[in-house]
């Protein structure tokens, strides 16, 4: 039975999954829209405020790129909250909880769905800065760790994404809970070093999980050793994976009365 | 719970509040194997929380509902193998083609020649033309036939229509009587949800009346109808209302 059900429950994500995946192949503007603004940033950091910005290595765009990327993410994740809310909407939500599928799916595959997307636009991000003289030594395996953070980084957000996309009652509100995440990476070791900073905003900033996650993106890039930060950094993604999913579902559940 | 019967649905003593507000006050009503039922109210009575919790979305707070003989609350999931839910905005996908939104439920009823279910399906409802295209291209009308043809996958043996033809054209309107007789004419129980009463009328063989978080009107359109006063010969000089003659000439067309 229980083998029964899981296969059921991989059979019915797979096709809602396809269903959603459909949904950013044909309407590529929302990658787009996700991208434009962390290249913009990129562009702006780079070539406007880059010149005066001691951040103490050579190429700043090469400081500059996991904070960028961690943007990139954190945009991505409001079109979660934003198809979930339009699911609800449009009344298909509904359907789909009305036929004998496992109740889950329709969940896991909005999260599937973000992951891939997001996968997309961080490929983007990481080949206009490529063309913005981004280089970085780091090995097969260094990369692997950057996909994996970055991935545990994306699938946290994602559930918490969830979140306001079942209890949003309006568009604008499904969407706004992203800008303070974005926004996070600012007060972070992504645009310049901590030190920099003035008492209260260092101690915020070094104890923030993008701070953990963009030094040891930083130094896997540049073949560096990571030290603690990478164990903080999975910590920080981990907890939020946990609190975020715990919470999602639990709405979830309640949502079906 | 499974009670031998040969009622489709069985409601007792159904009670619902959303806060303060109590909806429903102990609704009863059978829904016969194989039938028409138009369930009929005004906007807020209550007919798509009695849809709702029929189809399992909403708990209800007291009663027993039960569908082909499984209660909706403890045996839920054996109940939504069973029903299709035809929501009260065609709940269909924007993105995705006619063809393709036919067999994402195929699929998810774990059916096997999904394109063969959805090819036939297509051209059933009249919309083989339109199968390849978007469906944020398509018209009320075909929207609402796309979604009926959605419930009909699996050939579930109960089928909710929750206010099926509100805001459809007269045209699409009678498209989609169409489909609901050629169901039942299929043995499946239909049960629907319905403000206007020439639907009722064309379509049901039973009609229940939900007013006031009660049914109190419950019968065939014979039955009801013998529920007014016995005619009397009285000579009164009648000015049709603008219903009337609406209906009339709605009813013109549909002969």
């Amino acid at each position: 039975m229980s083998t029964l059900l899981a296969t059921q429950f991989v059979e019915d994500t797979t096709a809602l999954t396809g269903r959603s995946m459909r949904h950013i192949i044909r309407s590529m503007d929302t990658i787009i829209t996700v991208t434009i603004m962390p290249i913009a940033m990129m562009l702006l950091f780079v070539y406007v405020f880059g010149g005066a910005i001691e951040s103490g290595t050579d190429d700043y765009v090469n400081y500059l790129l996991p904070g960028i990327l961690l943007i990139t993410i954190a945009t991505g994740i409001s079109y979660t909250a934003f198809r979930l809310f339009t699911d609800r909407q449009s009344g298909i939500f509904e359907r789909f909880q009305s036929m004998p599928i496992a109740r889950s799916s329709v969940l896991w595959a909005h999260v599937l769905t973000s992951v891939v997307s997001n996968l997309l636009s961080v490929v983007i991000v990481v080949g206009v800065a490529l063309l913005m003289g981004f280089r970085s030594s780091a090995g097969l395996l260094a990369w692997l760790a950057v996909g994996g953070i970055l991935l545990l980084f994306t699938l946290a957000l994602t559930w918490i994404a969830v979140l306001p996309g079942l209890t949003a009652t309006t568009v604008d509100g499904a969407s706004a809970f992203a800008y303070p995440i974005v926004f996070l990476p600012f007060i972070s070791s992504a645009f310049v070093p901590t030190e920099s900073m003035p008492g209260p905003v260092r101690a915020f900033a070094e104890h923030q999980p993008v701070t953990s996650i963009v030094n040891t993106i930083r130094d896997l890039f540049a073949q560096q050793p990571v030290g603690n930060d990478i164990w903080i950094a999975i910590g920080w993604c981990l907890a939020l994976l946990v609190v975020g999913y715990a919470l999602a579902m639990r709405t979830y559940h309640r949502t079906l009365g | 719970m499974t009670t031998l019967t040969l009622d489709a649905i069985c409601i007792r003593d159904l009670e619902k509040s959303f806060g303060e507000v109590q909806v429903l006050r102990g609704v009863d009503f059978d829904v016969e194997r194989g039938s028409i039922f138009a369930l009929l109210g005004s906007n807020g009575a209550g007919k798509t929380t009695v849809v709702k919790i029929l189809s399992t979305l909403l708990a209800a707070d007291g009663g027993t509902v039960t569908v082909e003989g499984y209660d909706v609350t403890s045996d839920a999931a054996r109940v939504r193998e069973l029903i299709s839910l035809t929501g009260q905005f065609a709940a269909v996908d924007e993105i995705l083609t006619g063809r393709e939104n036919l067999i994402l439920m195929a699929r998810l009823r774990h059916l096997k020649d999904t394109r063969q279910i959805a090819e036939e399906l297509l051209s059933r409802f009249q919309l083989a033309d339109a199968a390849d295209r978007a469906v944020a291209t398509y018209s009320g009308g075909m929207r609402r036939r796309l979604d009926i043809a959605m419930s009909l996958i699996g050939d579930p043996p109960v089928i909710f229509l929750d206010e099926p033809t509100t805001g459809l054209d007269p045209k699409s309107r009678l498209e989609v009587w169409k489909s609901v007789r050629e169901l039942a004419s299929g043995g499946t129980t239909v049960l629907l949800t319905t403000q206007y009463l020439d639907e009722a009328e064309q379509l049901a063989d039973r009609i229940a009346i939900l007013h006031g978080g009660r049914i109190i009107a419950n019968g065939t359109l014979a039955e009801l109808k013998q529920l007014l006063p016995p005619a009397t010969v009285e000579y009164v000089e009648k000015q049709p209302t603008l219903e009337e003659i609406f209906l009339a000439i709605i009813g013109e067309e549909s002969r």
